[in-house]
């Protein structure tokens, strides 16, 4: 088995922690672990490793992520040296490859935290308007036309509402 | 200018105090935001990132705490300069290496701190002595709200608040806690803790973060994962470990008195000795002894000191921070003899420790 890192030499540490009940594995050759603070308990965590090396590693196996973003130029080659992307722009272009490195990662791959106000208007609306479209489909199903017409109506009240609040 | 004149006096700063500051000597929280259509710092040109950090300054200069607050652009700053920003934990290693284009602006209280293009366009921190993390929560949410409403900030429904690093991904936020853990290093039982809170997807680091040295038997605990969690859980969970850390530091320390007494007072009564008594000594030696004072004036073992002491030693002892007091650049070997003599004068007014000989009445008792 040869080390994860340097991809040279026969792989002598075997590092396995489970995060968050995942497990991830690593395999290093001495002179990488050493390089990488593992038998240094201290200062060591798997995370760390995971960042940089797996990450490259994502981005190349997705094959749909070649070429550059259309915005700022950055390629998958950048990524793989600085293991940052180029601009905000990137994580759309690069989707697939950054979907997996965010899924070995983190708890989730989607946001659930703070938004911008603006966002935070946005996303009350949004969900607003998806609840009364279901409620909307339900009516009709059951051919309550007249609580259909009710619902028709209090979506066009929120539409105008948000159009008029809207600070967009 | 003069950053002496502009941060607080050492023994000012040392003398902020927390809640459980006995065991947390701080706490941290700090968001990543970018602005929009912008390439983030790393990859932009240096007339974007110049004119990007003009457009943040502005703004962030406008808002409440930081009107009257310090800023500067990292060219303007001496090395040393930025190796003190360092030591007091108001700007990162590699920010300090950042030249024209990138900044920092510093609130007159110290508690909230923004760095201006390092890794991303705003990095801001709100930093407190002892646990409190809610607090310092609060206090770095309100200021990025009142932020937001003048910058365009990089965001998406799906994945949150866009970062250079994928690491930081979603709320962007950091939340991290100094912890002074003598009592679990000297019963060597802090490995074991170190992988049970890595187990948890938290990390633990030295002083200064990622890939840092654990000096001084400080450690900082922070956590990974930014994405799939609301930011008041992170802070809740982090809470919530941290709390147990303490407990386990406060039993180790209960232990070791109990069972190892002579090994502790033989450790605190040593480093008191080289410390009061040494003619050159390094940051490194310095730092490890003083955590043990600290530890002894946290038994009582130095009636009359109070840990402030310590803080205030540990941090006029840094190398910057030496440097800068005695106005110069010094070579390490003059630094190690200037230190020494800094802490023999400093120490002359604590007395010896106070402890109980323990030896002796085992003997008498035989």
């Amino acid at each position: 088995m040869l080390c994860d890192i340097c991809k040279e030499n026969e792989a002598t540490v075997h590092l396995t922690q489970m995060v968050e009940g995942k497990t991830k594995k690593i395999d290093l050759c001495e002179s990488c672990s050493k390089a990488k603070g593992v038998d240094d308990p201290t200062g060591f965590s798997l995370a760390d490793l995971l960042l940089g090396l797996g990450a490259s590693q994502e981005m190349e196996e997705s094959g749909s992520t070649t070429g550059k973003c259309p915005k700022c130029g950055f390629s998958q080659t950048d990524f793989k040296k600085t293991g940052r992307l180029g601009c905000p722009d990137c994580y759309d272009h690069f989707t697939e490859g950054v979907e997996s490195l965010l899924k070995s990662m983190h708890k989730g791959t989607r946001h659930t935290g703070k938004a911008p106000a603006v966002w935070q208007q946005t996303k009350v609306y949004v969900d607003r308007l998806h609840s009364l479209q279901t409620k909307l489909d339900k009516a009709v199903a059951k051919e309550d036309y007249e609580k259909a017409a009710e619902v028709r109506d209090e979506i066009s009240r929120v539409k105008s509402d948000f159009s008029e609040s809207s600070i967009v | 200018m003069n950053i002496n004149e502009i941060l607080s006096k050492p023994a000012e700063a040392a003398r902020r105090e927390g809640p459980s500051n006995k065991i947390v000597l701080s706490s941290r929280v700090r968001l990543a935001r970018n602005l929009a259509n912008l390439p983030f710092p790393g990859w932009a040109k240096k007339t974007v990132r110049v004119k990007t950090f003009k457009q943040i300054l502005d703004n962030v200069m406008e808002v409440a705490p930081m009107r009257d607050g310090f800023h500067a652009g990292m060219e303007e700053l001496p090395t040393l300069d930025k190796q003190l920003l360092v030591e007091r934990h108001f700007i990162s290693r590699e920010h300090a290496a950042k030249t024209a284009g990138s900044g920092m602006v510093l609130s007159s209280d110290e508690a909230l701190c923004v760095m201006i293009n390092e890794e991303d366009h705003l990095r801001m921190q709100a930093l407190l002595p002892g646990l409190q993390m809610d607090k310092a929560w609060m206090a770095v949410d309100q200021f990025d709200t009142a932020l937001e409403s003048n910058l365009d900030y990089a965001f998406c429904k799906r994945r949150g608040y866009l970062t250079a690093c994928p690491t930081n991904l979603g709320t962007g936020i950091r939340v991290s806690a100094m912890l002074h853990l003598p009592g679990l290093v000297l019963s060597e039982q802090i490995n074991q803790i170190i992988q049970a809170v890595n187990k948890l997807g938290l990390a633990v680091r030295g002083l200064h973060g990622e890939g840092t040295e654990a000096l001084g038997n400080v450690f900082q605990v922070s956590n990974q994962m930014t994405l799939g969690e609301t930011e008041s859980d992170i802070v809740e969970r982090l809470n919530k470990v941290l709390l147990q850390i303490i407990d386990h530091e406060e039993n180790a320390r209960a232990k070791l008195l109990e069972n190892k007494a002579k090994m502790v007072y033989n450790h605190i009564g040593r480093a008191y000795g080289i410390l009061a008594n040494s003619h050159s000594i390094s940051s490194k030696e310095t730092m490890n002894l003083l955590s043990l004072f600290r530890l002894g004036i946290d038994l009582s073992l130095f009636p009359g000191n109070k840990p402030a002491l310590t803080e205030e030693l540990f941090i006029i002892t840094q190398p910057a921070h030496l440097q800068k007091t005695l106005e110069g650049k010094l070579s390490a070997e003059k630094r190690d003899i200037l230190r020494a003599n800094l802490l023999r004068s400093r120490l002359l007014k604590v007395g010896r420790p106070d402890m109980p000989d323990i030896g002796k009445t085992e003997q008498n008792e035989e």
